[in-house]
């Protein structure tokens, strides 16, 4: 063989590899995607969101034991009702976005629970503190696209999330629900 | 309860009862209002803003109650000889007080449903929100509020003086019918 015919059939290879393989998604969508929370005031829900996240990700529904995912919250994009709320919330008590700007979630395993469900855990980093964190998922496929949804409670005092006057959880309360989407494609 | 032919002379207890708690709350609510919206955030304010929702709905609930109760229960007549303009005036002022009671407590309400921030009373029952999430309304609703409120509190003022005007120039029982424990044996009108 000669070096041109081995560097056609390898590229031969190489195109048909993907497509012997099964599907992975691994191109985040940052518009279609969403990351939500409800937090609670005097029992009064409050509506919220981030803006602005990124994910890097590689889920193929064949092997989803070796799924991975990253998350990177921007969390001086919150939404957290008010302009007043998101003033208050980027201030030491609370993120403290001026020193710790980023939340970040890393997964450790991807656990299939049947069907569409599995059980994402990872580590999840906030305000210099990392915990564990575990999360039901629901992986929805269509086409070339796939969405992950997921919803947890989530409670800020873990992470010392509204210190001081804000600690007390009869004005604001510890357990925030939050609701996840991220969207991927495959390649 | 007996509701005769001529008006009464006196206003019926629950009528007096009514007024009295109303007024305080209402005044209690609005010195509230006044004080907790130029607080920095806190836990305070959080709570503060939620009793004075507490406490609009409730005024609500006693002002429906009052109307009710108004309708069915006429209230005594003004002084014969208070002239023509005046009585239009007292006329005036009360369907104002009226229609801002309930008009105070809406505006608070459409508000708050504008600003994303619902109504639960007393932390346990949920008001509909009227209006989806939209702050620019909310901003709006907000001068909405606040005019009403100022509106309301000029014709308190201006009901307080007539009252008192009553009591302390013209002599008569324009006030004490109002406020019964002050009516002296001597200047009061035989029944």
């Amino acid at each position: 063989m000669t070096t041109r015919q081995t560097t056609l059939a390898l590229g031969a290879l190489l195109l048909i590899a993907p497509a012997a393989h099964a599907i992975e998604f691994t191109q985040f969508q940052p518009a279609k995607s969403s990351l939500s929370f409800v937090s609670k005031q005097m029992n009064v829900p409050v509506d919220g969101r981030f803006k602005t996240f990124r994910s890097k990700l590689a889920f193929d529904p064949a092997n989803p034991a070796a799924a991975k995912a990253e998350l990177e919250i921007d969390l001086t994009s919150i939404d957290a009702g008010s302009r007043e709320a998101n003033d208050e919330v980027a201030g030491k008590p609370w993120f403290n976005t001026r020193e710790f700007p980023v939340a970040k979630f890393v997964s450790t395993t991807v656990k299939p629970l049947g069907g569409n469900r599995y059980e994402l855990a990872g580590k999840m980093s906030i305000k210099g503190k990392t915990l564990d964190l575990v999360a039901p998922l629901t992986v929805t496929q269509d086409g070339n696209s796939a969405s992950f949804d997921g919803a947890l409670v989530f409670k800020r005092a873990d992470y010392g999330i509204g210190d001081g006057v804000w600690a007390d959880f009869g004005t604001v309360a510890n357990e925030v629900q939050i609701k996840f989407r991220i969207v991927a494609t495959s390649k | 309860m007996n509701t005769p032919a001529h008006p009464p002379t006196s206003y019926t207890h629950t009528a007096i009862a009514l007024h009295w708690l109303i007024a305080i709350a209402l005044t209690g609510s609005f010195g509230l209002g006044l004080y907790m919206h130029e607080l920095p955030l806190s836990p305070q304010k959080l709570k503060l803003y939620s009793w004075h929702k507490w406490a609009g709905v409730t005024i609500f609930l006693f002002v429906i109650l009052r109307l009710v109760w108004r309708l069915g229960h006429r209230p005594p007549a003004l002084p014969v000889l208070m002239p023509a303009w005046q009585r239009l005036a007292v006329e005036a002022t009360h369907v104002l007080l009226y229609l801002l009671m309930f008009a105070v407590p809406l505006s608070g309400w459409l508000m708050s449903s504008a600003k994303g921030f619902q109504t639960v009373w007393f932390g346990v029952l949920p008001l509909p929100d009227l209006l989806n999430k939209d702050t620019e309304l909310g901003d709006l609703l907000q001068q909405v509020h606040m005019i009403l409120n100022f509106s309301m509190a000029a014709l308190v003022l201006a009901h307080l003086g007539a009252a008192l005007k009553h009591h302390f120039l013209e002599r008569d029982d324009v006030l004490t019918r109002m406020l019964p424990f002050l009516a002296k044996p001597t200047i009061g009108v035989p029944k």
